[in-house]
């Protein structure tokens, strides 16, 4: 954008902004919010709905806000009767084909469509539209596709576009358009991974995640049941979101008495399973250094950056960490090690997993390790648990995580942000080299950039590092390894631009946050934060590592600990 | 998938489809002219088609699918040897031309954008074909049939078929 400066009216407000702003932008500019549809920011901008018309001096007619550039002296009006009446004909027009079931959606109150209904007094019965009623995609154990509720504002397109997974597109035309995989498929047999990005970016209830909170219910109530929760490193930092707290609050003690007011048997930290990720998979580095083994090491925390390798880079499958995800070694770890303590049979224990994903409810389903964990649910999922259970959730007292596996060190926290695996892997490998490494930073990966790199020098190896996020992102880097084009030692990839923070299963927010706030970098924020303040750093330090791996593992990459701690995969390439 | 649209295509085809990609792959926005070309390469886009242009292109099968559904041109189901193309621009259907297509439809058991699993005949529209002055129209290949009623659909259709048992 070039410097020189336009001046403009909206709505008699003067506002100055850089030329190339558009009418939307510089509205922000003059504290006014057109509605919008289709425009998401950093994802979306097509000037498709025709919700944000406005009128501007020098333009015939109604011009879309998200895309209309500014010019010197132009005067916007946007909230005229003439604007008024083209949106309200238009909701209404959309309404005619839009599946009105309100009640039970798990978008309402929460829906873009439904908040410019009420706004503009749309009449939803209007026009009627021809009746044709689409599947419901159910095909994929992560997302729920109901076509007759999609708006077709093409927001999941680009959301999957941009993580260059392509998964969907719009199908058809004229009145038949509709979204969905290349010739009508289920989404189980396209290229999807399951980001569920998608989901996010949906403005209506189109879209969610495939709900298991049913299960977690029964078996909530179920006497012969242990359940236990853990809750993933970024879902403290983003469920107050669900209850209006501001962006970036941390909420992890409500989190704990909310989850504790459910009735489980147990409310653990997944931060503990990521410390101990870090055990294993720096030491796995650190051998596979030594023994000349298949380098870059690429970070298998992330399902959707497995899903993806296995079906685009199956030749990259040997480059994988063998290590399993914080979420499935803590499942692994509660039905062997936890039960043999407790003499519970492991067909009595119900593992809840919490988690910031889609992905990671294929991940539980994985024929490597289909026992692990009984039900992954998204923050969102949970949101609804504690709400429908009546606990007044910011009233809360903040409560502690039950023992043995509370405490974690700040390494784990920090998972939840792009670079943190990284971090937290380089703080431990780093001291398993050099006794005497005392250094805990690691500034050049943190940051909500695309693809960072850096060189670090530990006890006479160089160590070189690079961490994308984003599946564009993690292309661009799988494709300089496989040509030989960058020689990396270690690399962390997250398939969700900014990482969990910004996962798929995070909280829904509406537009008006969304086009507004950093969301990446708020969230990212309340971990490094929990990091700071946490008096261990480095997960090797932790003590219930040293009590995991005194009673029951021996000792990081053990025989015990593959069998365990360890998976496989498997080439399933798709186009 | 059914006995009728199972996939036929040959070395031949495959290699003329390779050529056009390669010679299109680095023009901006070459999608359409590949797809043109592969639709008169094998008659039609099933889904091996279109494979083989997204991994040639280098671009998702999602976009190529959705480009060949937006335009009425592409078709997705093979054609029969007797293309028929019924007009439904306006002065053929306010001469009745719906009443054609739909007489043809019960002529030959298949609905419109279909082909008949002998695979002799197949059923599409179009819009105008520039004789509004014979109106309905309709083509069966490069011959244009004009003035068409209901009653005259059956014995046009007889004609192909029994040219096609004197070839046997």
């Amino acid at each position: 954008m070039s410097t020189k400066l336009i001046n403009v009216k909206i709505n008699g407000i003067n506002v100055t902004v850089p030329e190339g702003t558009t009418i939307l932008q510089a509205a922000r500019k003059a504290h006014i919010e057109i509605p919008t549809l289709c425009y998401l920011k950093d994802v979306n901008c097509v000037g498709s709905c025709r919700m944000c018309v406005v009128e501007a001096t020098g333009a015939r007619g109604l011009v879309a806000a998200c895309v209309y550039p500014v010019a010197e002296g132009m005067e916007v009006r946007t909230n005229t009767e003439k604007c008024r009446q083209s949106r309200k004909m238009t909701l209404e027009l959309i309404l005619s084909k839009h599946k009105k079931k309100c009640l039970s959606c798990e978008r309402n109150h929460n829906c873009e469509l439904q908040k410019l209904s009420l706004g503009y007094s749309v009449d939803e019965d209007r026009f009627k539209g021809e009746d044709f009623v689409l599947p419901i995609d159910t095909s994929t154990p992560y997302v729920v596709r109901d076509n007759d509720k999609c708006i077709n504002c093409m927001r999941c397109v680009a959301a999957c576009r941009k993580q260059h997974v392509d998964a969907i597109g719009p199908i058809g035309r004229g009145f038949h358009v509709h979204i969905g995989s290349a010739f009508d498929r289920p989404l189980s047999e396209s290229p999807c991974v399951g980001c569920g990005q998608c989901i996010v970016a949906c403005p209506v209830g189109a879209l969610s995640e495939r709900s298991t909170i049913d299960e977690v219910w029964k078996a909530l109530s179920d006497n012969t049941k242990k359940v236990v929760f853990y809750t993933a490193p970024s879902v403290r930092a983003t469920l107050g979101e669900a209850f209006d707290l501001p962006v970036g609050t941390n909420v992890e003690g409500k989190m704990v008495a909310a989850i504790r007011r459910l009735g489980p048997h147990a409310v653990f930290n997944m931060d503990v399973t990521a410390d101990l990720t870090i055990m294993e998979e720096a030491s796995e580095l650190i051998n596979r250094i030594k023994t000349n083994k298949p380098l870059p090491m690429f970070t298998s925390c992330c399902p959707g950056w497995i899903k993806f390798v296995e079906q685009t880079y199956p030749e990259l499958i040997p480059h994988l960490s063998t290590c399993k995800s914080p979420q499935q070694m803590f499942g692994a770890l509660l039905k062997s090690y936890w039960c043999e303590k407790h003499d519970i049979s492991p067909e009595n224990l119900y593992v809840v997993s919490v988690i910031p994903c889609t992905a990671k409810k294929y991940e539980c389903e994985r024929e490597q390790m289909p026992d692990d964990v009984d039900a992954a649910i998204t923050t969102r999922e949970l949101a609804r648990m504690i709400k429908t259970a009546g606990i007044k959730f910011t009233e809360l007292p903040d409560e502690e995580f039950d023992n043995p596996f509370a405490t974690a060190t700040g390494a784990g926290s920090i998972f939840g942000a792009t670079g943190g695996v990284m971090e937290a892997a380089l703080r431990t490998a780093a001291r398993m080299l050099d006794g005497n490494f005392e250094a805990l930073d690691f500034f050049a990966v943190r940051g909500s950039q695309g693809i960072k790199e850096a060189t670090y020098l530990v006890a006479g190896h160089t160590l070189r590092v690079a961490v994308a996020s984003g599946l564009d992102n993690a292309r661009i880097i799988a494709e300089q390894v496989r040509s030989g084009e960058k020689k990396y030692d270690f690399v962390e990839i997250m398939a969700c631009p900014g990482g969990c923070v910004n996962g798929g299963g995070q909280p829904t927010l509406s537009d008006s946050v969304r086009n507004t706030v950093e969301l990446k970098e708020a969230r990212a924020r309340a971990l490094y934060d929990c990091d700071n303040k946490n008096d261990l750093r480095r997960s090797a330090d932790s003590p219930v590592m040293d009590v995991i791996y005194e009673d029951f593992l021996g000792f990081p990459n053990s025989r015990k600990a593959h069998e365990i701690l360890h998976t496989t995969y498997r080439a399933d390439k798709r186009v | 998938m059914d006995k009728q649209n199972a996939f036929r295509g040959t070395a031949e085809q495959e290699a003329k489809l390779k050529a056009v990609i390669d010679e299109s792959r680095t023009t901006p926005g070459c999608l359409m002219h590949v797809l043109q070309e592969a639709q008169g390469i094998y008659g039609y886009l099933p889904i091996e088609v279109q494979t083989m242009i997204a991994e040639g292109l280098g671009i998702s099968l999602s976009e190529v699918f959705g480009v060949a559904t937006f335009y009425s041109q592409f078709s997705l189901k093979p054609k029969g040897k007797h293309r028929i193309s019924v007009c439904l621009g306006t002065a053929c259907y306010v001469k009745g031309s719906d009443k054609i297509l739909a007489e043809l439809e019960k002529e030959l058991g298949i609905k419109c954008g279909e082909c008949t699993e002998d695979g002799l005949f197949s059923i599409d529209s179009c819009r105008c074909v520039g004789a509004c002055g014979l109106a309905p129209v309709m083509m069966i290949g490069d011959e244009v049939y004009g003035k068409l009623t209901p009653e005259m659909v059956k014995g046009i259709i007889d004609k192909y078929k029994e040219a096609e048992y004197d070839n046997h």
